[in-house]
């Protein structure tokens, strides 16, 4: 690619072709489709190859009866469903344990970050001993632990633990009473509804009396009051919202109710636990990137200790932590796949595990697996930059 | 991830080799290994000892196919599989050999691009429930929960079989046959249902045995033998018939103690069994005394079955429906001619 002369004086433009912006979109798409190219002839050629050696391929699978059994499922499901559906079922647990871990995690992280700050010393030395614990033990060794040690080991299901005969915890997992809807419900989500229009709109009206006026109303009391207030005068006017069905030991099992099993509490302890220590070091390195002198500005203008690290200091290390988070919470995502290791049906396990053995579709299924494990990802990473421009530096203009 | 990994890796190893199927005789007299994918750990058809020796009744069958091929039984390389694993290592290559008590049911056959060989051991799917909760029959098991083990026929008959006895049960389902067994012990699942040779060899590495009944029903039929890939005929023709070989060394009463003598003065059949008289060996690129290395080194059938399953091993299987067809049971090799 020598540069083109252009002869001396010439004033003429250059042809389109020497042009170097022409150039470089022309070298672009000479290489996406050479890629693309490429992408095709893998395809081509698996798919050669697979039917040359006698291998089913395609998606009518989907649409077939998958005949096998799912330990929990979210949607209804049974053996008579579709493969599709085992799809779906499995999308929705692996949904379910990663939106309880990135919550779990993301508390357990700020709470174990800033104790690391803590004048008392027992609680910074409990904050460093947790995070170097969990965060250099293996997450597949936490998940047996949790699983085979600590939940195994819980009574069985005829001697279970319980707590007021509605609330019980056996080896099978935990069973908490399930609300039924009564008379009442429509009013209580109405009330509902309106507890919350009420409480946003007066953080704006807070926030505008402090902008204005200098004036701060005890938003955060007050929000808890309308919520709690709003609802039981519904409760009390239209009769009571719900009723409970408890679980009761029928049989093998306990039944009614609703069930956590063991699998779901091993998988998301282990990823709280696991994850809540690289989201505590986050914290710690973001809290620790704010200058000293912002602390000591702060409390020059007399600001409470407490207010300061709400006010000064975490939305300045916001700053550094989001970005952070982003990759965790996309770790713990992609850690949920060990799952497989004590059964928990998420995604991995029930299609790329069952499904996947009882037809054999491997790329099908995989492939479709992947996709959306990087949608998910996506997904969280379209939030995670969303917020992050929120919290980031507005300069000035 | 790391599992995804590897079956990304072998799906993608499906696209880019091109016809590596054919010529797995070639390839592993280069390589001096037959390389053979058994279970993780089953008492009786494949297990490690301390020493790192594999034994069992499917372990056998790679041994039988290694004495035919390289004229070792010994030069086998070992690839423990879990249920899901298993079909993917072997349409990838990774194995020549699946041998691992593996169901020969039509949509493997057909879909999965593999053959099976035959047919080294006839089961069937039973339960397993603790002594504890005093069922005798699995009809009896409504509500139960039941463990089982991810990617196997078991999973789907369980289903079937709950369905048409109009039961409920809960499906709890692991990987590996210890996590299955560990699942079953701390008492996460009532009922343990797999292959019922299977239950036996899980029962007795039980902490308490006796503690385990296994009840009287068998609900499906499960024909487990070694499996090959589609397309490389001449291999899949050396492992039926290695397999058969077995067979028929036992149905002729060959021995590994008198192989020797009866290659030299046995009837017509033993000796052409032997490589004696005929060209079996030949016509399959294998040498002459390729079945009598294979009962030499291996044992006939029945010494097989004795030695890893039978009265005289902890198992304490009887023959049943592996018993040869004129002494009760349903073996029949097909004539070495
Ligand atoms: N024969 C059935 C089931 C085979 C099976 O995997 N059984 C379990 C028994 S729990 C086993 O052998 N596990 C041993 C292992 O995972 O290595 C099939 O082919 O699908």
């Amino acid at each position: 690619m020598s540069a083109v002369k252009r002869p001396e004086g010439s004033k003429s433009a250059p042809a389109f072709y020497n042009n170097p912006n022409v150039r470089a979109v022309f070298y672009q798409l000479l290489l996406v489709a050479t890629l693309g190219y490429l992408v095709f002839l893998i395809i081509a050629n698996t798919l050669a190859n697979m039917e040359a050696r006698g291998i089913k391929t395609g998606f009518d699978f989907l649409t077939t009866t998958a005949g096998f059994d799912i330990l929990m499922s979210l949607i209804p499901y049974d053996a008579t469903d579709t493969y599709l559906r085992t799809f779906f079922v499995g999308l929705l647990n692996t949904i379910l344990v990663s939106a309880v871990g990135i919550v779990l995690a993301t508390m357990v992280g700020f709470i174990m970050g800033v104790a690391h700050f803590s004048k008392n010393w027992l609680v910074t030395r409990l904050a460093v001993a947790y995070v170097e614990t969990f965060r250099n033990i293996p997450l597949l060794l936490q998940i047996f632990f949790w699983y085979f040690a600590v939940l195994a080991a819980l009574p069985s299901a005829r001697n279970s633990m319980s707590l007021g005969e509605a609330v019980f915890l056996n080896v099978r997992g935990l069973y908490l009473p399930a609300p039924v809807e009564e008379a009442g419900a429509t009013v209580f989500y109405i009330a509902v509804a309106v507890a919350i229009a009420a409480i946003i709109w007066l953080h704006r009206y807070a926030k505008k009396r402090q902008d204005d006026e200098g004036v701060q109303l005890p938003v955060w009391r007050l929000s808890l009051g309308i919520l709690i207030a709003l609802p039981a005068l519904a409760s009390v006017i239209g009769g009571a919202p719900f009723s409970f069905e408890y679980p009761e030991l029928r049989g093998f099992n306990f039944r009614g109710g609703i069930t956590v099993i063991p699998e779901l509490m091993a998988l998301a302890l282990a990823l709280t636990v696991y994850t809540g220590a690289f989201i505590a070091e986050a914290v710690r390195a973001g809290i620790q990137a704010v200058p000293h002198g912002q602390t000591e500005a702060a409390r020059s203008i007399g600001l409470k200790e407490s207010k300061i690290m709400k006010l000064i200091i975490v939305p300045q290390a916001m700053r550094v932590i989001v970005p952070l988070l982003n990759s965790e919470y996309q770790s713990l995502v992609k850690n949920s796949t060990l799952a497989t290791a004590i059964g928990y049906p998420d995604l991995f396990t029930v299609f790329v595990g069952t499904s996947l053995n009882q037809t054999g579709q491997a790329i099908e299924i995989v492939f479709m697996t992947l996709a959306v494990y990087f949608a998910v990802n996506m997904t969280i990473s379209l939030c995670m930059n969303l917020f992050n421009r929120r919290v980031s530096l507005v300069e000035r203009k | 991830m790391k599992k995804l990994a590897s079956i990304l890796t072998a799906t993608l190893a499906l696209g880019i080799s091109t016809t590596a199927t054919a010529g797995t005789l070639e390839d592993v007299k280069k390589r001096g290994t037959l390389s053979c994918g058994v279970s993780t750990g089953l008492a009786g058809f494949s297990q490690k000892d301390e020493k790192g020796q594999w034994s069992g009744m499917d372990v056998d069958v790679c041994r039988a196919v290694a004495a035919a091929v390289l004229g070792d039984a010994s030069k086998v390389s070992y690839k423990p599989l879990t249920a899901k694993e298993r079909f993917t290592a072997l349409q990838s290559g990774e194995v020549d050999v699946l041998s691992r008590n593996t169901t020969w049911t039509h949509t493997r056959d057909t879909s999965l691009g593999l053959n099976f060989a035959g047919v080294n051991y006839y089961d069937g799917q039973g339960f397993m429930v603790s002594k504890k909760i005093g069922v005798k029959s699995a009809l009896e098991l409504n509500g139960a929960a039941v463990c089982i083990q991810a990617g196997t026929t078991t999973e789907l008959n369980l289903a079937d079989y709950f369905r048409a006895n109009d039961m409920e049960y809960t499906a709890v389902t692991f990987d590996t046959s210890d996590q299955t067994r560990a699942g079953f012990e701390s008492g996460r699942c009532d009922v343990l249902t797999s292959d019922q040779s299977q239950l036996y060899a899980i029962r007795i590495g039980l902490k308490n045995p006796s503690d385990a009944v296994v009840l009287p029903e068998v609900i499906s039929k499960e024909p487990l033998g070694p499996v090959v890939r589609q397309g490389d005929d001449a291999w899949f023709n050396i492992v039926k018939w290695s397999l058969a070989a077995l067979i028929e060394a036992e149905y002729l009463g060959v021995t590994s103690a008198n192989a020797e003598q009866m290659a030299k003065s046995g009837s017509p059949e033993q000796q052409r069994l032997l490589g004696t008289t005929g060209d079996s060996g030949e016509k399959m690129g294998l040498s002459k005394d390729w079945a009598k290395n294979i009962v030499m080194q291996v044992g006939n059938y029945g010494e097989i079955f004795e030695r890893n399953v039978g009265m005289s091993s902890p198992l304490q299987i009887a023959r049943g429906l592996n018993a040869q067809w004129n002494k009760g049971g349903i073996l029949y090799s097909n004539p070495i001619r």
